[in-house]
């Protein structure tokens, strides 16, 4: 790993100075950033730690929205009363996050943030519909992820919340790639308030994550696991690795749907 | 070069650390607490594991100075003050829960962690609380039996101290 200054800031505004700076990167928990360091695959000539923001940090409700900091754990996500009661999807979701070490540094923000095309929060943003707040602007999650690895987000631009619309239910199914604990294809499925169905894809896309149209009209005006048996879900634009074949994501994608359903009824 | 300072094992220590040494670099080789094992590198295999503040993390995927000022637990500190073997280690030998012994010092700081948020967990939690820990020898068979019996053990120590 090359070597660069470390800067640990107390407040935000602190930190989006210092990322102001040539070469400076943002770092959350390190569980996706410092592998990648150490394989030299970037090389900040400054790395800011988000990690001693308190005021980046925190569950709370808002009304009919959950709000959680951008630097909140995985692990605290997972063990809060209050995520459980309100969205018991992301409960199910960041339990299953890599093992416990990684949860209790891993954040949420650092997750949305590399939006990795197997990764399990990108899912839930954009099936839940969820608003991420910035330093400088809120966006909508249909408006944030935008390809692999990639997001809308600007240099210097520092997710402090992500705020998900609390729904009537949620499930996350993950069928996950053993070795990794990535998604090889998981579903996080939402009835909203209003009875629409909303279903989030990741790990199976090639082009990151995704909704699935068909199988939210079909689950909207049927909400069982038969009406997931007359939606044909196409192989065309899901990954192909040696893990799994384009085909075989697309046959998953509707089985995890399914046992979503059957989760949630 | 700068210098930083956290509570080891109860102790204030302080030592030099480069924006990207390790938290691992800096407790086996400024430290010299070298209980605390290198074995992948990559965040797979958890010999690494220590407590920062209260929590099991990967030692080799955070870094030192992320823990300035913090305060950490390693293997050396599992011990009793008199030396003989804590709870949790002692389990280790009574249940043959090792044999190379190399993933050890990670397993029994994971499982200080569960069983402080979990003070019995079944056997599928012990196996689940333990994924981040890899062990070539045993077949985790008596690493669990180790585990259960670490939470008995607390457990009624517990009991009898109320």
């Amino acid at each position: 790993m090359y070597n660069f200054d470390f800067t640990r800031p107390t407040d935000l505004s602190a930190a989006v100075d210092a990322l102001r700076g040539d070469g400076a990167q943002a770092l959350g928990g390190g569980q996706t950033l410092i592998p990648v360091l150490k394989q030299r695959l970037a090389a900040p000539t400054t790395l800011v730690d988000l990690s001693g923001i308190d005021s980046l940090k925190g569950i709370r409700r808002m009304g009919d929205m959950l709000v959680i900091g951008g630097g909140t754990t995985h692990g605290a996500v997972a063990a809060s009363g209050d995520v459980a009661a309100a969205i018991p999807g992301l409960v199910q979701l960041t339990s299953k996050i890599g093992d416990p070490q990684v949860r209790n540094r891993g954040t949420i923000g650092g997750s949305l943030a590399n939006n990795d095309p197997a990764a399990c929060y990108p899912a839930a943003a954009l099936a839940l519909g969820a608003t991420i707040e910035t330093n400088q602007r809120e966006i909508a999650a249909e408006d944030f992820f935008q390809g692999l690895y990639a997001t809308c987000l600007e240099d210097g631009e520092v997710i402090t919340a992500v705020k998900f619309p609390i729904p009537a239910a949620s499930t996350y199914q993950k069928f996950e790639q053993p070795a990794s604990r990535f998604s090889l294809t998981s579903v996080f499925l939402a009835k909203m308030q209003d009875g629409s169905v909303r279903v989030g894809v990741t790990g199976a896309g090639a082009d990151g994550v995704f909704r699935h149209e068909g199988l939210e009209q079909a689950l909207s005006s049927d909400f069982s696991a038969s009406a997931v048996d007359g939606v044909s879900v196409s192989a065309e634009g899901m990954s192909n690795d040696l893990h799994a074949t384009p085909e075989y994501r697309a046959n998953l994608v509707k089985v995890m749907t399914k046992r979503a359903v059957e989760a949630v009824t | 070069m700068a210098t930083i300072s956290m509570t080891v094992n109860g102790k204030q220590v302080s030592g030099e650390a480069q924006g990207n040494t390790l938290l691992v670099e800096f407790l086996r080789q400024e430290l010299k607490l070298t209980g605390t094992h290198v074995g992948c590198d990559t965040s797979q295999c958890g010999a690494c594991v220590v407590h920062v503040n209260g929590e099991s993390v990967k030692s080799c995927s955070v870094f030192a100075s992320a823990c300035d000022g913090g305060s950490v637990t390693t293997i050396e500190g599992m011990a009793n003050d008199d030396g003989t073997l804590g709870v949790i280690q002692q389990a280790f030998q009574n249940e043959h829960g090792l044999q190379c012994g190399f993933c050890t010092p990670g397993m029994v700081m994971s499982i200080a962690d569960m069983l402080k948020n979990n003070p019995q967990p079944t056997e599928a939690e012990i196996r689940e609380g333990l994924k981040g820990n890899i062990c070539r020898c045993t077949g985790y068979h008596n690493i669990v039996k180790a585990a259960q019996s670490a939470a008995a053990t607390l457990a009624g120590a517990a009991q009898a101290a109320e």
